[in-house]
């Protein structure tokens, strides 16, 4: 399970960055998502897995006992989505009001803030 | 209450950004509330550096999980000091906006996002956990790519995209920094895992990770090879929000990697190598761009680039004094880029467009302003007794003590440059004759403010030219904070007993 989870993560960063290096504005944006997603797996696979053990404490103990799973990648996996939910809502804002306004969604002819004039 | 003083600066923000958030519609009320949250900043970091000043490290732990299993926060020296900082800058910004951001941008909740972003600021700098660190260095940049955009002229836009995807993207990759630490450790405590790191067995991995912070940091701060979205979008923005990004965005940035590289992963000789060369291509890179620009606002951004090259060359020397110089150039240039770009928003407001070869005439017409300009910029270049000279004494002499003469030179060779590119700012804006460029219509040129308007412009520029002066004839109080601030770092017990309520034996 671990060593498909870990080449699963390999895709979707490679698919990520491949996907962000093309030229069409859209295609950075699921660039990024699929980063972001891959980035997720990575710390959920990083947290290490525990097949049906929840971190419960039983009933008549006070502390948790042998392999449990790690509730603190789970957390932080929520978190992360949350915020990458919200800043690619506004990527995606951002792609569409570049269109309207620049009339291109090419990469390469976005050069207006880099001349020196 | 008193011990929660820690967590007010954030506090202060947020309520101020909430409360704004009422007056949506109300620029008038807006900017006064504005004002008055970012003053009573400076009073509580004020304070909270007072606390920490006299009873050293202070430390909190949210909703009083212990270390290291909640979230702890920690105000040493060098956070509080930038949380004064900071405060000062946003002040002076609060001030400077009434009138360099128009109603309808105050009406897209220009203030409320201003405070959100000093906010995720403060926090940055107080947290002691890394994965609260990712979280604060989110609301910063969400809030700055609001900011940025806010307006929407094509231009911005075209910046924003740039500076969204890199951004973005460091984030990313300081997020799989995250996620490895975690999985070699079990923590994400920064005063856990300065105990925990030094112990892994497999130093290949730890190298690894520490790399893929720096890489995650170094986008953020814009150090070489990583640096290209940054003058492509810092002039976008309207002066304010420029002066606000290029006075302490970059610096979060820095701020990150100080505290990791000397705290988690103290720099080895690899890294140290890998820092220092990356400070020295920065230096130059930064330099030689500032060199070919025409535009004022795009000469102060490469100048940021190069003289973040100062700060990552004083960390990789990674000696006390080093870090000292290190910490106390980062003081100075928070404030002194700042003004730089608030200038070019009132040489905007005085010529109506920012090319440096359609200017001139400004020491003939403004003899005042020019000589209220002209100090930020020698201290920029670092004329003694101006506060530029100071961080340099003690880099140079670290560089020169430790034998590395690349780092020497690069140090050199950024002063220099840096002198040539204030010389020709010099002499385009100042002294060269004025040249007649056709007036824009419907465009509100300085000399037709009223005394208010220009009072908006000009007393927060003096506000922070005045602290630049304090800072060269007082150096010796800032040399002294620094000291400490470089005793703390480069002693990283002082951080972990503050953390886990470990009294400390006094050194009598």
């Amino acid at each position: 399970m671990e060593i498909l989870l870990a080449i699963m993560t390999g895709i979707l960063y490679a698919a990520g960055i491949y996907m962000m290096l093309r030229r069409s504005l859209v295609k950075l944006i699921i660039g990024i998502v699929i980063l972001g997603n891959g980035v997720n797996l990575l710390i959920f696979l990083m947290g290490g897995l525990a097949k049906g053990r929840p971190p419960l404490i039983p009933e008549d103990g006070t502390a948790l006992e042998g392999i449990f799973a790690d509730p603190v990648p789970q957390a932080l996996i929520l978190t992360a989505i949350v915020i990458s939910f919200g800043l690619q809502s506004f990527a995606i804002v951002l792609i569409k009001r570049a269109y309207k306004v620049l009339k291109t969604d090419d990469i390469d002819a976005m050069n207006k803030t880099d001349d020196i004039t | 209450m008193s011990e929660h003083l820690i967590i007010y600066p954030i506090i202060v923000h947020l309520l101020t950004a909430i409360l704004l958030l009422f007056f949506w519609m109300n620029p008038k009320i807006q900017r006064a509330i504005s004002i008055v949250g970012s003053a009573v900043g400076i009073v509580i970091g004020g304070l909270l550096f007072q606390r920490v000043w006299a009873d050293g490290i202070q430390s909190i732990q949210m909703g009083n999980w212990d270390a290291p299993f909640g979230i702890s926060m920690v105000a040493d020296t060098l956070a509080v000091s930038l949380i004064v900082l900071t405060n000062i800058v946003a002040f002076a910004i609060s001030i400077y906006s009434t009138q360099n951001m128009v109603s309808s941008r105050v009406k897209f909740g220009y203030y409320a996002i201003f405070h959100f972003l000093i906010m995720g600021l403060s926090g940055a700098f107080i947290t002691g956990d890394l994965f609260s660190l990712y979280v604060w260095f989110e609301v910063i940049i969400i809030s700055s790519f609001v900011l940025l955009t806010i307006g929407g002229r094509a231009i911005q836009i075209e910046g924003a995209v740039k500076y969204f995807t890199l951004n973005m993207l460091s984030s990313i990759i300081f997020l799989t920094g995250i996620a490895m630490v975690y999985g070699a450790t079990g923590s994400l405590n920064m005063a856990e895992l300065s105990r925990i790191i030094p112990e892994i067995e497999n130093k290949g991995l730890v190298h690894t990770i520490s790399l893929i912070f720096f890489i995650g940091f170094g986008v953020k701060s814009g150090v070489f090879p990583l640096y290209f979205w940054l003058p492509a979008s810092y002039h976008t923005p309207p002066a304010a929000v420029s002066a606000l990004f290029a006075g302490l965005l970059t610096k979060v940035g820095i701020y990150a990697m100080i505290r990791v590289f000397t705290l988690i992963f103290p720099l080895g000789e690899i890294n140290q190598m890998i820092l220092m060369i990356v400070a020295g291509f920065t230096i130059f890179f930064g330099g030689i761009g500032a060199l070919v620009q025409k535009d004022i606002q795009r000469v102060f951004s490469y100048l940021i680039i190069c003289h973040i090259g100062f700060m990552v060359g004083g960390l990789s020397l990674f000696t006390e004094v080093a870090i000292v110089g290190a910490v106390m150039y980062m003081f100075h240039d928070i404030i002194v880029k700042a003004t730089l770009f608030m200038i070019s928003g009132v040489m905007y407001r005085i010529f109506g467009h920012t090319k440096l070869d359609k200017m001139g005439g400004l020491m003939d017409n403004y003899p005042r302003l020019s000589f209220l300009f002209v100090i930020p910029m020698l201290a920029l270049v670092g004329v003694p007794p101006l506060s530029g000279f100071w961080p340099k004494v003690s880099l140079f002499t670290a560089s020169y003590t430790q034998g590395e003469i690349f780092m020497l030179i690069m140090f050199i060779f950024a002063s220099l440059i840096t002198l040539v590119i204030i010389a020709k700012v010099w002499n385009s804006t100042f002294s060269k004759k004025k040249i007649d460029v056709e007036k824009r219509p419907r465009f509100k040129y300085f000399e037709d403010f009223s005394f208010a308007e220009k009072t908006a412009y000009v007393l927060p520029i003096i506000l922070l030219v005045g602290f630049t002066l304090y800072y060269s004839f007082f150096a010796e109080h800032f040399q002294m904070i620094a000291e400490r601030i470089g005793e703390e770092l480069m002693n990283t017990e002082h951080y972990y007993n503050a953390v886990f309520g470990i009294k400390e034996v006094s050194k009598l």
